[in-house]
């Protein structure tokens, strides 16, 4: 059906267009911009004036928590949750159980999502077998299965030896290795950020440190070993500034932060509120003004949702024991907004780090709205102002540092591939 | 952020931590265990029927004798019903929730929960799930407070010293692993002792510590030079099986409390313990049962303030 979305603002960061341009989709794919094409008949009008028109959201990590962890969360629950929330195309961590470490799972992992047909989801896989961090994968067989990158997720990789070995052979195929840095020494039964509050509250610690030295680790054996190498989840100043320099010095590295850590530090922990239970630890003010200030200079490319839904049984414990993870699928874009204006970032270049940038961390062709591209799009009102509550999240996972906050600006449309996949009510 | 320790009408629900215990409430504390103090004969505790019918549950997640034991004479001394359970040996190794084992002690008609836990945060989790009419004391969760201990601590500084604005207090040992350190620096910030000491080695300091408001040394000499008050930390033997600690007696050596070292601190300084005690580990025995030593009279005043803020925890509105 050829679709016609009119009087919106068009802001399509990879072709820096921020507009106000109809958009005509023909065949599923963007046909024009701006002005009809030859012969073009409107199935459907959709009246996007007052809106924001966009391309469909990526999100670098989304936990789906398939296969393994449904009483957590269902690939139905969260692929509502993802269009709910603008996102049509999303990377899911290989820390399902069994972890994404064989060709098989990958191929049901992908058949399931497609069947739903909502987001398009693109598997990292085990870059060691079982996430041990022993023996490695066969990263050819899951490449071609559709793994579109390789991660210990959170599990420690110990042995130097293993990644450095995991590195060399992901670079003889130009696969990518996704990495979140700590030393799991440092790290150790740690909950919160080693600073004033844990200090104050009597929570076991993780120090910047445990980040910093696994990073730095990482970027030397990227640099012998050549491999596109992508940070996660960084958290800390220390590591935003190691980040920076390394790309001076021209490594092929990348990195994103969770939206979590662009608006929350230590002190969101206050009595102990286990919803700021995260993983990576929500760090001190001054880690937090470094990322922004890492955001802002281009050395962080993406921002994703960390969406980790965890059930309610895990989440109701004394803070060490509640399982660490929050929802974030659907906060994404109003937490994006709400960055984007505290700090004055034209929107252009805020919503290029959860479009075009995150594309490009998964090599895809995708993030933007050029003339032919797939019709992956997100229409959403900037000025809807609506209040988080965790009952009213279509995501399983109803555990959320932001409960109760006040959001701006909310999803009308989520189309995919040229079809409406979501609709507001 | 809401004070989780007050009701609305600013009075205490719930005894959690002393850190945001206000200071009229504080002292409030402190005046009432003296009441219960039997003056003429120095140390004795009076009975009262306060918490008559009352129903005090001793919940420990983790094993104690020393707390739950005074915990449980101070709660008869005021007439209420006393339950001791040691959950740590019997429902959580079932499988059962901590909020599942709290809904059925609720059920069962307590007035107040005594609780200790070895997970930071538990008192406060606690408090959150229960019934407005349900007060609960933390008797120790983790390594995050340990309030009674401080405020019995405080009531035998005020005991022996009367003031608090003229103290020069060393705390020693073991502070990044202690509760009882943590609670003992709120209540003397909030007491206004001008001078607070932390002494150990840097593996047994949290970090920034200074930012609760004490100065560090990691000489004990130096450290204890004209203090006041000497409050000691129990090094627990974990610690010095890890990576912390070389061991034992080279502890002993340099941060265990001998007669030379108390020498440095003021001639009528007193010394403290919140026990058990590890003799030649941390104190030396001489020391221990020495002229400076309040050791003992802290476990009877500890029954005096757990009882005071048993009945003012009842005596608030709900």
């Amino acid at each position: 059906m050829n679709i016609h979305i009119k009087n919106g603002r068009l802001i399509d960061p990879k072709n820096g267009i921020d507009a106000q341009q109809d958009v005509y989709i023909v065949d599923r794919r963007i046909a024009a911009i701006g002005k009809a094409p030859p012969g073009f008949v409107a199935g459907q009008v959709i009246e996007a004036s007052g809106s924001i028109v966009m391309p469909g959201l990526m999100d670098v990590a989304a936990r789906l928590r398939e296969p393994g962890y449904e009483y957590k969360a269902t690939l139905e629950s969260e692929m509502i949750a993802a269009v709910a929330g603008g996102i049509t195309s999303l990377a899911c961590p290989p820390d399902t159980d069994p972890p994404l470490d064989e060709p098989g799972l990958v191929e049901m992992l992908k058949r399931r999502a497609r069947s739903l047909n909502q987001a398009r989801v693109f598997p990292i896989g085990a870059l060691t077998y079982g996430l041990k961090g022993v023996e490695l994968t066969e990263m050819n067989e899951l490449t071609e299965a559709g793994c579109k990158a390789f991660s210990q997720a959170d599990a420690p990789l110990t042995d130097t030896r293993v990644l450095l070995r995991a590195m060399q052979y992901a670079a003889t195929f130009g696969y990518r290795v996704w990495l979140r840095p700590q030393d799991s020494f440092l790290a150790k039964n740690g909950v919160a950020h080693d600073g004033e509050v844990a200090t104050r509250l009597g929570l076991p610690s993780i120090p910047v440190i445990a980040e910093t030295i696994a990073l730095s680790t990482a970027l030397q054996l990227a640099r012998e070993t050549g491999v596109i190498l992508h940070i996660c989840r960084v958290s800390s100043a220390a590591a935003v500034d190691m980040i920076r320099s390394a790309k001076r010095e021209g490594l092929k590295v990348s990195c994103d932060i969770s939206i979590n850590h662009v608006h929350l530090t230590e002190m969101d922990i206050g009595y102990f509120d286990a919803n700021c239970h995260l993983a990576p630890p929500l760090r001190s003010q001054r880690d937090k003004a470094g990322l922004r200030a890492g955001l802002l200079d281009g050395t962080i490319d993406a921002i994703c949702s960390n969406h980790s839904p965890v059930d309610d049984d895990a989440k109701q414990l004394p803070f060490a024991e509640a399982e660490a993870g929050a929802t974030g699928l659907e906060l994404l874009l109003p937490l994006v907004l709400k960055w984007a204006e505290q700090e004055r970032v034209p929107l252009l270049d805020a919503l290029a780090h959860i479009t075009i940038k995150p594309a490009q961390l998964l090599g895809q062709k995708m993030g933007h709205l050029s003339v032919g591209a797939h019709a992956d799009i997100c229409v959403f009102d900037p000025k809807t102002s609506w209040k988080i509550e965790p009952a009213a999240l279509k995501s399983q996972g109803k555990n959320t540092p932001f409960n109760g906050y006040e959001m701006q600006g909310r999803v009308r449309y989520t189309l995919l591939d040229g079809q409406i996949v979501y609709q507001s009510t | 952020m809401n004070n989780p320790q007050l009701n609305k009408n600013g009075e205490l629900q719930h005894l959690l931590s002393t850190e945001g215990l206000p200071l009229p409430i504080l002292r409030d504390i402190l005046d009432k265990a003296a009441s219960f103090v039997d003056i003429s004969d120095g140390l004795d505790i009076r009975n009262v029927p306060l918490l008559k019918g009352k129903s005090v549950f001793n919940v420990f997640f983790e094993n104690s004798t020393r707390t739950r034991t005074t915990f449980e004479i101070a709660a008869k001394r005021l007439s209420a019903d006393v339950v001791n359970l040691n959950i740590g040996s019997s429902s959580t190794s079932k499988g059962e929730t901590l909020l599942d084992t709290v809904d059925n002690l609720c059920a069962m008609h307590a007035d107040m929960f005594v609780v200790r836990h070895s997970q930071s945060g538990a008192a406060h989790f606690i408090a959150r799930h229960v019934a407005p009419e349900i007060h609960v004391i933390n008797a120790g969760d983790g390594r995050h407070a340990h309030p009674t201990q401080a405020l019995l601590d405080m009531y035998t500084i005020r005991h022996y010293k009367k003031e608090f604005h003229n103290l020069r207090v060393a705390i020693v040992g073991d502070v990044l692993h202690s509760r009882v350190a943590r609670s003992q620096i709120h209540a003397l910030t909030t007491l206004g002792v001008p001078e607070i000491r932390v002494i150990a080695p840097k593996t047994l300091l949290p970090t920034m510590v200074e930012n609760l408001g004490v100065q560090v040394y990691h000489d004990m000499s130096q450290g204890l030079r004209d203090v006041d008050v000497i409050l000691m930390l129990r090094l627990q033997n974990e610690r010095m099986q890890g990576a912390a600690l070389p061991s034992a007696q080279e502890y002993f050596k340099y941060y265990g409390l001998t007669e030379e070292k108390l020498a440095c601190a003021k001639p009528d300084a007193i010394v403290m313990h919140p026990g058990p005690m590890n003799r030649g580990i941390e104190i030396e025995s001489s020391v221990a049962d020495g002229k400076h030593s309040v050791i003992l009279p802290q476990v009877t005043f500890g029954i005096a303030v757990r009882m005071a803020v048993m009945s003012m925890l009842s005596g608030a509105r709900v």
